[in-house]
């Protein structure tokens, strides 16, 4: 799929043990990969969707996904699938959870500052510096080249959904067509995860998606619609540079 | 406290991590800066463009590295590929600040689903951002443009340092 990862971890600078962490990360990112890839034959997920073996054949991980990915779903009213187009998909999960748990493991190894970002979904983790928030551009779906907004924000997920994130299209699981209400949308939250599911949910939900985020505590959303047009949610405003 | 960006390349099919390791010191020598997204400052832009006036939110087409005033310097970003075609960008620095942006490449079928029409900033900025002014250190973005365009602008972030 070659999602770019880019790791910014201060602490890490000129520190071998740091390095080691990296090689760890990236382990785990393409363990990620090899397991969860549906275009990967040989994937758990691609033989698992295929019927070619069952769950408790696959490791315990998925089983985990799975439980999660029902979970978001019932919360977005079906709007979040793992069988986007009809085909086994956790990915909407899966990318956000992978990057969360790439920062978690600089955490671990005892960085309090750094953030993840796994092609445009970001995980930051503490301030960027002492006194200093993160600031996170949001690329403008519409006008190549531009940002539409900055966010500012400490231990904090910035997830952004839009057209051809995985594919072109993501499918309206009620009507069976293609999004399109929305050009963008960028949900703001605590954990990576999460954060990323529910954008995906929400720019396959088009214009309700207002009301949905408003009602997840700790999470907000701004939109960018088809027609050029922005709305956000009410706590929005907070995270604006 | 120096600031360092970590990143891996990786040769597994999937996905690939970026490495670089940049430290706070702003000079970026034009060679290194033009060699390290693996193509060359002069060379890389599929369209030139004979007019690189500056409309403010827009961005000229065409690498700006030839042109350039003394003081200023092109970063490559690598190019972005998307199910559309390969989005690519140049920043170009001065003193360690990005001055403007240039588009190498973009998608031919840019937008043909999607109305631009009467478009509106959010009001609630009340400027035009550009990574310049912006100062950011990390992209979001998914459209089928922005997702070249983030991993095009976020390896040329990564190597500005």
């Amino acid at each position: 799929m070659g999602t770019v990862v880019s790791f910014d971890v201060p602490a890490c600078a000129g520190d071998p043990a740091g390095e080691g962490t990296l090689g760890q990360a990236v382990r785990w990112l393409h363990w990620v990969d090899a397991t969860f890839s549906p275009y990967r034959d040989d994937s758990d997920v691609s033989r698992f969707g295929a019927g070619s073996v069952p769950l408790d054949r696959c490791v315990p991980e998925l089983a985990e996904v799975l439980k999660a990915c029902a979970e978001v779903g019932a919360l977005s009213q079906g709007y979040f699938t793992t069988t986007p187009g009809g085909r086994f998909d956790p990915s909407g999960y899966v990318k956000g959870w992978a990057i969360e748990r790439a920062a978690a493991l600089f955490t671990a190894a005892g960085s309090a500052e750094h953030s993840v970002n796994g092609g445009g979904d970001v995980q930051c983790v503490g301030d960027r510096g002492p006194g200093q928030l993160w600031r996170i551009g949001i690329a403008h779906p519409l006008r190549p080249g531009t940002l539409a907004l900055v966010v500012t924000g400490h231990d904090f997920a910035v997830a952004t959904s839009g057209v051809a994130e995985r594919g072109p299209h993501i499918i309206n699981p009620r009507t069976g067509q293609a999004a399109t209400d929305l050009a963008s949308v960028t949900v703001i939250g605590p954990g990576l995860t999460l954060t990323d599911a529910y954008a995906t949910a929400a720019f396959a939900m088009g214009s309700a998606a207002r009301d949905w985020v408003e009602s997840l505590d700790g999470y907000e959303a701004f939109a960018i619609t088809s027609r050029g047009s922005h709305w956000q949610t009410s706590g929005f405003l907070a995270y604006l540079a | 406290m120096r600031r360092v960006i970590l990143a891996i390349v990786g040769t597994v099919a999937g996905l690939v991590a970026l490495l670089s390791f940049k430290s706070h010191v702003p000079s970026v020598s034009p060679a290194s800066a033009a060699t390290t997204g693996g193509t060359s400052s002069s060379g890389t832009s599929g369209t030139s463009s004979s007019s690189t006036t500056t409309v403010p939110g827009e961005f000229p087409m065409g690498s700006l590295a030839g042109q350039l005033p003394a003081g200023e310097t092109a970063v490559t970003g690598h190019v972005g590929n998307t199910v559309y075609g390969p989005v690519q960008i140049q920043l170009i620095m001065r003193d360690s600040k990005i001055v403007k942006v240039a588009v190498l490449q973009q998608p031919m079928n840019t937008l043909h689903d999607i109305q631009i029409g009467e478009f509106a900033f959010p009001k609630l900025i009340g400027e035009t951002l550009t990574a310049q002014t912006a100062k950011i250190d990390s992209v979001s973005g998914a459209t089928y443009t922005s997702g070249g365009y983030v991993a095009s602008l976020q390896s040329a972030l990564d190597q500005r340092g």
